[in-house]
């Protein structure tokens, strides 16, 4: 858990018992614009310390889902316990429990990653004597040591990725959503941010929660996927059980393709595209 | 939380609660004035448009003497109007910025973290007043080499850089709400230059509101630029006056700022919908 809790206040104490039981919680949570249905009162669960990996074709709702879990996006209806604490009714106190690393590149090219690591420590509070040795390891542990005075505009696509999960891991969260992490890096740079991940899980015990088109990721990296399609959960599970569930010989992309009904993606709207390439172009 | 450890422990919840927001404010600020210190020709480009109207239109304007300035001379009726045109030009595409951060992901980032929301806009209102101090500087090494007659009372300085604050600060956050509102740059670009020219022009700063017809010194009461000019011109000229004395000029300017902050801190979430 992060940080101090106040033990002698009701509403924490009743948030800390809820995330003992799980790290993220629904409740009939749902998004609409306008007419569309984004997410549709989706209901699930999954507990602490565990990887779960979100899967679906653009459009599906998942990363409408991860914004009301974050609390970028207030839902419709519903609500969703993230860390204990009510999205709706505690959102400060559930943003001081989450990580965040966006589909898009959120750290600033035109800062150091020193800097970028030094302004995240003073928006989570992190007390002036702890800073530097904190900033100091998160560098270390994703190999950036050498790098943290260079611009992160000079940064390789694999080192802008790790510094952002630097910068979201930094003030120690209890749960932490990864929007599509590898998208746009080369292999290389894909084995080195799943290498971390599994790394941040054993060393904090953290709880992640991550959005990914990768197959081959979600099977390696995650303990329980759920399949979202239409804004519903078509399926969820343990990646054996769902491919044991198709056949002996069935892969997570037949069990994509099963709950889905998506071949070949159609990738997305125009918004959708462009923040991809975007993305992949600030990659490199 | 981690802030706790910030501060002593017989410190009261509300200061410790003041204190951190206070931090996360400045850390909104900070970002930005580093981004400034790596590379600062912006403020070389901003230099331009003070230069060009102080030397071309100030020195016409002076010989015209077709302007009733109350005793001074155009050119020093004229250099806080200059002044306070820089800042206004500068913070109105101020908003831009968190269009650009929007697309990029990085207005993310500060939406997730627990800084309230008011400190992420009063933060960007901030680092735009840095922006302008700079500006300020300028704008007296040329006063100087023009021999506009200046104030250089450490009260009058100070008083300078306050008014010189405070309209950044409000036309920023202004500009912020109009970023919230377009969202996208194309559009942000098209309403800067609307908003720019009726308010630079419905203004005392080149002109005196008694010169306005009645209509336009209606708009000249309510526009902030009005009251930042009056106060500059008393506190930073030898010899100019207030109209509507220093008191109502700040409190106008405070009072236009509290304003605007509390509609920007409504939008702000939704520059990522």
């Amino acid at each position: 858990m992060t940080g101090v809790s106040d033990l002698s206040n009701p509403a924490e104490r009743q948030a800390i018992d809820r995330a003992h039981v799980s790290a993220v919680e629904t409740c009939a949570l749902t998004k609409r614009f306008e007419s569309l249905v984004a997410v549709n009162e989706l209901t699930f669960s999954f507990p602490r310390g565990s990887i779960f990996g979100l899967l679906g074709p653009n459009g599906a709702g998942k990363s409408t889902l991860i914004k009301m879990l974050t609390t970028l996006l207030p839902p419709s209806e519903g609500t969703a316990f993230v860390a204990g604490f009510d999205i709706v009714r505690s959102p400060r106190e559930v943003r001081r429990r989450i990580g965040y690393v966006s589909q898009m590149l959120s750290a600033d090219g035109d800062l150091t990653g020193y800097e970028n690591l030094l302004i995240s420590a003073k928006l989570y509070g992190i007390p002036r004597s702890e800073r530097a040795r904190r900033i100091a390891e998160a560098l270390e542990f994703m190999d950036l040591s050498q790098a943290a005075g260079k611009l992160v505009k000079h940064y390789s696509g694999g080192m802008i990725r790790r510094l952002e999960i630097a910068q979201s891991m930094l003030h120690r969260p209890s749960v932490l959503f990864l929007d599509e992490p590898t998208v746009g890096l080369d292999p290389f740079a894909k084995l080195a941010v799943w290498k971390h991940i599994r790394d941040l899980r054993r060393e904090f015990n953290a709880t992640i929660m991550m959005t990914t088109h990768d197959m081959l990721e979600a099977d390696d990296l995650c303990e329980t996927i759920a399949f979202m399609h239409q804004g519903k959960i078509a399926a969820i599970g343990s990646p054996a059980d769902l491919k044991a569930a198709m056949g002996p010989q069935a892969s997570l992309g037949d069990v994509f393709i099963h709950y889905t009904g998506a071949g070949i993606s159609e990738g997305g709207d125009l918004q959708d595209v462009a923040r991809t390439r975007r993305t992949s172009q600030r990659l490199g | 939380m981690w802030h706790a450890h910030d501060v002593p422990a017989n410190v009261s919840g509300s200061t410790r609660a003041g204190l951190g927001y206070a931090r996360q404010t400045l850390a909104v600020a900070e970002a930005d004035i580093r981004k400034l210190i790596h590379d600062p020709v912006e403020l070389l480009t901003r230099m331009v448009q003070p230069v060009l109207w102080l030397l071309i239109f100030g020195q016409v304007f002076t010989r015209t003497r077709a302007i009733p300035t109350g005793g001074i001379s155009y050119l020093d009726f004229m250099a806080p109007g200059v002044l306070a045109q820089s800042v206004l030009f500068g913070a109105i595409f101020y908003g831009i910025s968190l269009i650009w951060e929007r697309d990029l992901g990085i207005v993310h980032k500060f939406l997730v973290s627990p800084a309230a929301r008011s400190s992420l806009v009063l933060g960007r209102a901030i680092s735009s007043t840095a922006r302008s101090l700079c500006q300020m500087v300028l704008v007296y090494v040329l006063a100087l080499l023009l021999r506009i007659h200046l104030h250089f009372s450490v009260a009058a300085l100070i008083g300078v850089a306050a008014a010189v604050i405070f309209g950044s600060a409000v036309f920023s956050t202004f500009s912020l709400i109009a970023a919230c509102i377009v969202k996208s740059r194309e559009r942000f670009m098209g309403i800067g230059q609307v908003l720019t020219m009726p308010l630079f022009f419905a203004s005392n700063a080149i002109y005196p509101l008694s010169l306005m017809p009645g209509w336009l010194q209606g708009l000249a009461r309510v526009n902030p630029l009005t009251y930042q000019v009056d106060a500059l011109r008393s506190l930073m000229i030898v010899g100019g006056s207030t109209s509507f004395g220093l008191a109502l000029d700040f409190a106008f300017l405070a009072a236009a700022l509290a304003i605007l902050v509390a509609i920007a801190t409504r939008l702000y979430p939704k520059i990522i919908t």
